[in-house]
């Protein structure tokens, strides 16, 4: 989007994360739920989390997408110290920076596409024709500019979250979180999503962090990293990522054909 | 982010469940009507009194003998009377500020035309009488000085007195009435005046020249009252003032003494009646206040429920950038424009049983501009006050617990 080369080429990471610590007390019970997690990631970058459950990842995400703070060690939000601001401040670098992907879509019940994607302008002050224009540009790139009028409940699931997607970018975030996103979806479904965001992140030079179960969809982002126990146990480069659209060309007919009669369904 | 985006927000958060928010809102508009109804009714009583205070005369002032005691009433008028028509001659003379003085006396007995008798009440006044009341004549003339200063057997028929001695209508002036078998000659009628603050028939009585009452049908010396009029409605109190002192100095009073006569003018009534059915008033502001009480508490609960209900919705919000205070403001101007609806619908409500009142039960209502306003604006303060918790609730909620809500 408006990732601007000069941008770009600063040398300071979207998130730089060091030693970043987060404990749970459940009564008498500390859960440590991340014990010091050191991690850059730099503006542009397609990354996936991976871990069994329990390792952090959530508690992870909360804290990049600063819904949450940590209590121990430091991260910086394009080089904002976000450990130390307040409620306020957090909900402003949210709505500002941060795009929010989640696996139950979270969409505004009853209420349009166009609406939903709207909402974080809204939220921003930004005025009435100006939302309406970036938001129907967010649904083109995402490819539902046939459904902007459809509310959300009357959208297919992997619609649903291309609109959830199409929210996150319309602010030109600096990060979209997606915190498994392709968990409640179909196979095919899945790897449509994952094309999505191939698509942000290679032609809109969007820097996007998933969290995901399966191998197979890390697969199409361009680095993995594993969590253990609240530690990361691995950092790995993808040496060579999958194409979606190339996946998706070779899956068999029959699953496009039962999608559009689905789509075609009131 | 601007209030007025989240109006359309707020109205189809209500309209999703329609029933909930008209039971909710039952109480705003009852309150809202009460309020409209009660101060209709409240206005229309007493702008009935003022018109029949009015009617008592303009800038009218009345002097008893005797003084006030705890309860406000006079020792028996008249049996204890120490005025004289003197009294009425210095007031004339002395106060500047008084316009005209008349003393009256009066004698309760029948007056008879024909065959037909009526019960009623004769004044004995000077001619200037009709001007102290501000009661114009329908027919006729009135008496002259003259006529008082020679008891002349002439009299004024107030309009139930006609009705009663003339039931087949015609025209009575110059023909006699007879009280204690005394032939009266009608001079004329006066115009009809209606009920006075008390409940009583003003129209019922008969006025005749003083002294023509005083010696033929009383038989007395004395004045039982004086009314007088001020020379305008500022001068009421220095008019009052002038008569206290004149009378105290006539009467040889003492400074350590208190007033031996009592001098009431159209405030005074005014207030006393006013006194009752302002009691009346508050009864029904606390009939109103309660309702909308128990209609802010309807819109707390439902507000509450709201809450709960969307916790994700306020966590999705969040998680996009609404600040605490957006979704404050959200909930506090839904919970405004639910009681807003409801004092709609009230407003509604309480002119229409305003109207009913005026029509069924055939009491004066006047519906005030203001009193509209005013339950309207109550209506939103409820809103306001009684939103506001559940608002603070939902702001204050932890983003990601919202969005974990099931
Ligand atoms: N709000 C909370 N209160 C207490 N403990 C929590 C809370 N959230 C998470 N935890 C604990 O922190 C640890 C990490 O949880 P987290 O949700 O980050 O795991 P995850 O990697 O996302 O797992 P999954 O793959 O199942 O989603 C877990 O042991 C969890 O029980
Ligand atoms: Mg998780």
């Amino acid at each position: 989007m408006t990732a601007g080369s000069s941008i770009a080429q600063s040398p300071e990471p979207i998130i730089r994360v060091e030693n970043l610590q987060k404990t749970y007390q459940m009564g008498e019970v500390a859960v440590h739920a991340l014990r010091g997690i050191s991690l850059n990631i730099s503006r542009g970058e397609f990354v996936a989390i991976m871990g069994h459950s329990g390792s952090g990842k959530s508690t992870f995400m909360n804290l990049i997408g600063c819904l949450d703070r940590g209590n121990g060690g430091r991260y910086m939000l394009e080089g904002v110290d976000a450990s130390t601001r307040n409620r306020d401040e957090l909900a402003k670098l949210r709505n500002a920076k941060i795009g929010f992907v989640f696996q139950g879509f979270n969409l505004l019940s009853r209420t349009t596409a166009l609406e939903n994607v709207e909402l974080p302008l809204v939220y921003a002050g930004v005025p009435r024709r100006e939302r309406r224009r970036r938001a129907e540009e967010a649904l083109k790139i995402v490819n539902l500019a046939d459904r902007m009028d459809h509310r959300s409940n009357q959208l297919s699931g992997g619609q649903q979250q291309r609109v959830a997607i199409a929210r996150a970018l319309v602010v030109h975030p600096a990060i979209i979180l997606a915190d498994e996103p392709t968990g409640n979806l179909d196979s095919r479904t899945a790897v449509e999503i994952m094309g999505v965001f191939q698509q942000l992140n290679r032609q809109h030079h969007m820097t996007i962090l998933v969290v995901t179960h399966e191998p197979d969809i890390a697969q199409y982002t361009r680095r993995i990293v594993h969590f253990h126990d609240g530690r990361i146990s691995n950092d790995a480069i993808v040496s060579n990522p999958r194409d979606a659209a190339a996946d998706l060309a070779a899956m068999p007919q029959l699953d496009e054909a039962v999608q559009s009669i689905a789509a075609a369904a009131p | 982010m601007n209030p007025l985006s989240v109006l359309p927000v707020a109205w189809l958060a209500l309209m999703r469940h329609k029933m909930r928010a008209v039971l909710t809102t039952l109480g705003i508009m009852i309150g809202v009507a009460s309020v409209i109804a009660m101060v209709a009714v409240g206005s229309g009583a007493r702008m009935m009194i003022e018109a029949q205070v009015a009617s008592l005369g303009a800038n009218m002032l009345m002097i008893f003998p005797g003084s006030t005691n705890q309860s406000g009433l006079r020792g028996g008028m008249g049996s204890v009377s120490r005025f004289t028509e003197a009294d009425g001659r210095a007031i004339n003379d002395e106060c500047p500020n008084v316009a005209a003085c008349t003393p009256v006396v009066n004698y309760s007995g029948r007056a008879v035309y024909g065959n037909q008798n009526w019960p009623t009440r004769i004044n004995g006044v000077y001619p200037n009488y009709t001007e102290i009341r501000d009661w114009p004549l329908s027919a006729g003339k009135l008496f002259t000085e003259q006529d008082v200063e020679r008891a002349t057997k002439v009299c004024l028929l107030g309009q139930t007195v006609v009705d009663n001695l003339f039931p087949d209508g015609g025209d009575p002036v110059g023909l006699y009435v007879r009280v204690r078998n005394i032939p009266f000659r009608i001079l004329g009628v006066l115009e009809r005046k209606g009920q006075s603050p008390f409940g009583a028939d003003q129209d019922d009585t008969i006025i005749a020249p003083f002294t023509t009452v005083q010696h033929r049908l009383l038989n007395t010396t004395s004045v039982y009252i004086f009314m007088c009029s001020a020379s305008s409605t500022d001068t009421i109190y220095k008019a009052q003032d002038e008569i206290t002192a004149l009378f105290r100095q006539r009467h040889r009073l003492q400074p350590d003494q208190d007033d031996d006569f009592t001098i009431r003018n159209q405030a005074d009534l005014l207030k006393a009646q006013t006194e009752s059915s302002g009691v009346m008033q508050m009864l029904l502001g606390a009939i109103a206040s309660i309702s909308l009480l128990v209609g802010g508490i309807g819109i707390m609960n439902i507000m509450l429920v709201s809450v709960t209900e969307r916790t994700r919705e306020i966590g999705i919000r969040m998680a996009i950038g609404a600040r605490g205070r957006d979704i404050l403001l959200q909930f506090l101007i839904e919970a405004v424009v639910l009681a807003l609806a409801g004092g709609m619908v009230g407003i509604g409500i309480g002119v229409g049983a305003t109207q009913l009142i005026t029509y069924v039960l055939n009491w004066p209502t006047l519906l005030s501009p203001f009193s509209i306003v005013a339950a309207f604006g109550s209506a939103g303060i409820t809103g306001i006050c009684f939103g506001f918790f559940p608002a603070t609730k939902a702001a204050k909620l932890n983003p990601i617990d919202a969005l974990r809500y099931e």
